[in-house]
């Protein structure tokens, strides 16, 4: 019948105005409406309030530039940048020479133990890192830290040269963490090299080692320049691991800096405008790095590139996987031990022996403390709701983009993925001022922890919902509508259950990075949402590093859970699949 | 009445118009293939048909009640039509008979009937053993039958097909053809069929509407169309032929080489001015010497200038003496004529088509 009514609307001269109107107007325009408010509540609202804060006075509310001059009025404040700077630039190093060997030896050579380096590698993906700080603390502590100890009795010298409280212990720590994505980068790059092109070189005579100069690394510059912004950026924007080590050395960094301002009472308007240069740089550095990839040399890289035969290394690939094994055991293995052995010693120090061995913390942890129960509860369940917020987002947006439903639709898709180039830290005191106080108060409940992580990474739930998106024929719909079907239809019929599979892989890979994160649940959460990051990092004060390496455990045994089921769901390279990884 | 009206439809996008002035009627059980060559809007034709697409300008009837305007468009779910798509689009997600009964499930049919349709529907479509298989376990001729019945079990008001043998193997193909062309006879349904495929367009179709740059170029059944092109790209798209350029001169037409009386041609030609013709490789016979005079025929001598046997045919090139004609003649694989051979070329102008 409601055909007959709407064709007779349509040839009937003038039906009433606006109801002609409502029935032709695309109802979809509401869904649209409704995505930006939701976008503007998530990223545009919490940047616009850490704009304002920053030119605001923090009682009166007048416009001022008094929050910038006492952020940078002090040497004390301008030596923290400095000292960021300085991380991310020897990062940036120490990760190229971790991972671009490693990379090489991988796809290139016929190195042995591939296998394992692999999963080594998997390891510290999902390691977090200021459980990695905390390993590194029992492993290159001054005086009691096991390398020390090793090193005195080796040598029988008075004191171990290690200490892990330093700048230079800081830059290990963060690049044995972030090194991988100078893996992945560069592994992807070099997968794409065909031999041909190097045959191409030793045909007109040029050695192995001219050829890796002059046509293998030219060719995969892009690629490591890339990934050594990524590190870059990830290390100037880390929170947790400088927390561990930079404050008990003495020294700061921005993001701990950015912490300071908020113990009480909480300057929030210093924070914001100290908060400014970490953003501007995050931006113009993603900028260059898109800038980079998208450079002409690097088209030779985006074809399947013919065969590949793997180099004979001969008796250097030993050596070759000696320095895998060393560079993981530094990121992996090494830590891995130590936290296992703290969490199951009644005292770490007293070392690996069975009258040590106790299973006290861990229970203590899981079953009898109660702020550990709640927070354990408090980390899976915030991180599966921001999960599921940020992937029914992301599939909303991506779904009306990829299918043209509203005019621009690109400005939605702009705003799913800009969290993307705002630091954790940041974006964390931005909900700050923006939830605080009212109208919206957020603070002090679940939800402000829960949207924060929802909008940090719903990036990367976008682009895993596009490229799921894409790869549905449109055709499949409209067969659902010609027959005689909604769109609502078609999406219930059709096009839930043919994404349920690659849904869930990006729900792992929002929940994962969602249940460990530090930086902005450190200045969100209060007394009745702690999560075990948050947990984690309070306990550090007390030095009781048996109960810190059981809560660690537990987030790791967690992850790996998660892992194992995305490996069933989704296929073995998830993780380290470049556009995911990065 | 008229099944399908397109009442001077035009469709643009941005600054491209993909469809131009679109005007064109069904009747009911009627069966029109839209052919062109890619790009020629066609496929957009049959999205506004099915209502995916808005048009810009015109409109659209079905039954005499405008479905489609620039105004507002009835939406596709209430169109009653369906469609058979490039991909197929066959539901990965569910079984054969899933896919098949879907229409009825929307249209509320109780589930027994649905049963009992659909395993009429796939006897015939020979499909019948396979209703409980996934369409990743089946061959792209039997995910095609899938589509087919798919879209036939709903009995349509009107049924759209869009390119849907362009992804089948060429023995296939073939074999598809005369399945649609078989279904269509059982259970005519208004249709209208997009292809580039001229003998696809041939074999199926009542009438065939060919299609360039967004423009009809002639609608007209299969004979016609072949036998009778109008315009010179009709010429061109629908086989091969021979363009002869001339000019009328008193009661002659006179060529390059050679003149026919006006009075000769089956198609009126005007008084004066350049015209063209069209002429099919299959209309001229050679012969080795001055043949008997057949009434109405023209006979111009030329000489072999280049041959190619296919086995099914000759082909040859023949030029006209004293002149740089050059004309296309296809022979029977007995007519051997050596290459620089003086040869006599017998032409009907009766059998010559008048082209703009």
């Amino acid at each position: 019948m409601s055909e007959t009514v709407q064709t007779t609307t349509l040839t009937a001269a003038a039906p009433p105005g606006y109801r002609r109107r409502w029935r032709q107007l695309d109802k979809t325009v509401f869904l649209w409406l409704l995505l930006v408010g939701v976008l503007m509540l998530l990223v545009i609202n919490p940047l616009a309030r850490l704009l304002l804060s920053s030119v605001q006075d923090g009682d009166t509310g007048a416009l001022t530039l008094q929050n910038y001059l006492t952020a940078y009025g002090r040497w004390r404040y301008l030596e923290a940048l400095v000292n960021s700077l300085v991380l991310g630039v020897a990062v940036g190093a120490l990760g190229t020479v971790f991972g671009v060997p490693m990379a090489w030896a991988v796809s290139r050579t016929d190195m042995p133990g591939k296998g394992l380096v692999w999963a080594a590698i998997l390891g510290t993906f999902i390691v977090p890192s200021y459980l990695g700080a905390v390993a590194w603390i029992l492993l290159a502590g001054p005086n009691a830290g096991w390398l020390n100890r090793l090193y005195i009795w080796l040598t029988g010298a008075e004191a171990g040269p290690f200490n892990i409280y330093s700048m230079s212990g800081l830059v290990l720590v963060v690049a044995a963490y972030s090194f991988p994505y100078m893996f992945v980068f560069t592994r992807s790059a070099l997968d794409l090299i065909s031999s041909e092109m190097e045959d191409a070189a030793h045909t007109l005579g040029a050695g192995v080692l001219r050829t890796t100069l002059r046509v293998t690394l030219p060719l995969i510059l892009p690629a490591i320049m890339g990934a050594f912004i990524i590190e870059f950026l990830e290390a100037i924007a880390l929170f947790g691991v400088p927390a561990f080590i930079a404050l008990p050395g003495r020294f700061q960094v921005m993001t701990t800096m950015l912490w300071q301002f908020f113990e009480f009472p909480p300057k929030v308007e210093v924070a914001a405008a100290y908060a400014m240069p970490l953003l501007a740089i995050t931006v113009l550095l993603f900028w260059l790095q898109r800038k980079i990839i998208a450079r002409k040399g690097y088209v030779a890289l985006t074809g399947k590139g013919g065969e590949r035969r793997l180099l004979p290394l001969g008796r250097w690939r030993w050596a070759m996987l000696a320095y895998c094994l060393f560079v993981t055991s530094l990121s992996f293995f090494l830590p891995m031990l130590v936290i296992l052995q703290a969490a199951f010693s009644k005292a770490w120090g007293r070392g690996f022996s069975f009258d040590n061995l106790t299973f006290r913390h861990v229970r203590f942890v899981l079953f009898e403390q109660s702020a550990t129960q709640a927070a354990t509860i408090h980390t899976f369940v915030y991180g599966a709701t921001a999960s599921v917020i940020a992937l029914a987002l992301a599939l909303c947006i991506a779904y009306i983009v990829q299918r043209r439903l509203v005019p621009f639709g690109n400005a939605l898709a702009f705003l799913a993925t800009a969290p993307f180039v705002i630091p954790g830290i940041v974006l964390a005191i931005g909900f700050y001022a923006a939830y605080t106080k009212p109208p919206l108060v957020l603070y002090g409940t679940a939800w402000i922890l829960i949207l924060a992580f929802a909008t940090r990474f719903l990036p990367i739930a976008y682009a895993n919902s596009d490229a799921a998106i894409r790869s549905l024929n449109p055709e499949l719909e409209d067969a659902v509508r010609i027959l005689g079907g909604s769109r609502l239809m078609a999406m219930r019929r059709v096009v839930a259950p043919l994404l349920k599979r690659g849904l869930a892989g990006g729900f792992i890979l929002v929940f994962i990075p969602a249940t460990r994160e530090l930086s902005s649940a450190i200045f969100l959460y209060t007394t009745g949402t702690q999560v075990l990051s948050v947990l984690l990092f309070d306990k550090s004060d007390e030095g009781n590093f048996e109960i810190l390496s059981s809560i660690g455990l537990i987030l790791v045994l967690g992850t790996v859970a998660l892992v194992l089921a995305g490996f069933r769901l989704v296929g073995r390279d998830f993780m380290l699949r470049r556009d995911t990884a990065a | 009445m008229s099944k399908l009206v397109l009442r001077n439809v035009s469709r643009r996008f941005g600054e491209v118009t993909a469809v131009n002035d679109f005007t064109l009627a069904l009747e009911e059980g009627e069966f029109v293939s839209l052919l062109g060559p890619s790009g020629c809007g066609k496929t957009t034709t049959l999205r506004m048909i099915a209502g995916f697409l808005d048009p810009t300008a015109g409109t659209i009837e079905m039954d005499g009640e405008v479905i489609s305007s620039p105004a507002g468009s009835l939406p596709p779910e209430k169109r009653k039509m369906s469609m058979i798509f490039q991909s197929y689009a066959i539901w990965p997600n569910m079984t054969v008979a899933e896919n098949v009964g879907f229409g009825l499930e929307v249209r509320r049919l109780a589930r027994p009937e649905i049963r009992s349709k659909v395993d009429h529907i796939l006897d015939v479509v020979q499909m019948k053993a396979l209703g409980d298989r996934y369409p990743a376990e089946l061959s792209g001729g039997q995910q095609q039958r899938v589509a087919l019945a798919r879209a036939i079990v709903v009995q349509p008001a009107v049924l759209l097909l869009d390119e849907p043998l362009s992804n089948l193997d060429a023995n296939l193909r073939e074999e598809m053809r005369f399945e649609i062309r078989r279904l269509h006879d059982e259970f005519r349904i208004t249709t209208v069929y997009v292809t580039h495929d001229q003998s696809e367009a041939m074999v199926t179709s009542d009438r065939i509407a060919v299609m360039n740059q967004g423009r009809i170029e002639q609608v007209d059944g299969p004979r016609a169309l072949y036998a009778r092109p109008r315009t010179r790209f009709v010429a061109g798209f629908i086989g091969r032929t021979n363009f002869l350029d001339g000019e009328v001169r008193g009661e002659e037409v006179v060529f390059d080489g050679f003149a026919i009386k006006i009075g000769q041609f089956a198609d009126p030609v005007a008084r004066g001015g350049p015209v063209s013709f069209s002429l099919r490789p299959q209309s001229i016979h050679l012969h080795r010497g001055l043949p008997a005079a057949v009434p109405g025929a023209t006979v111009i001598p030329g000489r072999v200038v280049q041959r190619a046997y296919l086995g099914e045919h000759w082909d040859y090139a023949v030029g006209v003496k004293e002149s740089g004609v050059e004309l296309r003649v296809t022979a029977r694989p007995h007519e051997v004529f050596e290459v620089d051979q003086e040869v006599w070329l017998e032409v009907d102008p009766r059998q010559m088509a008048h082209i703009q």
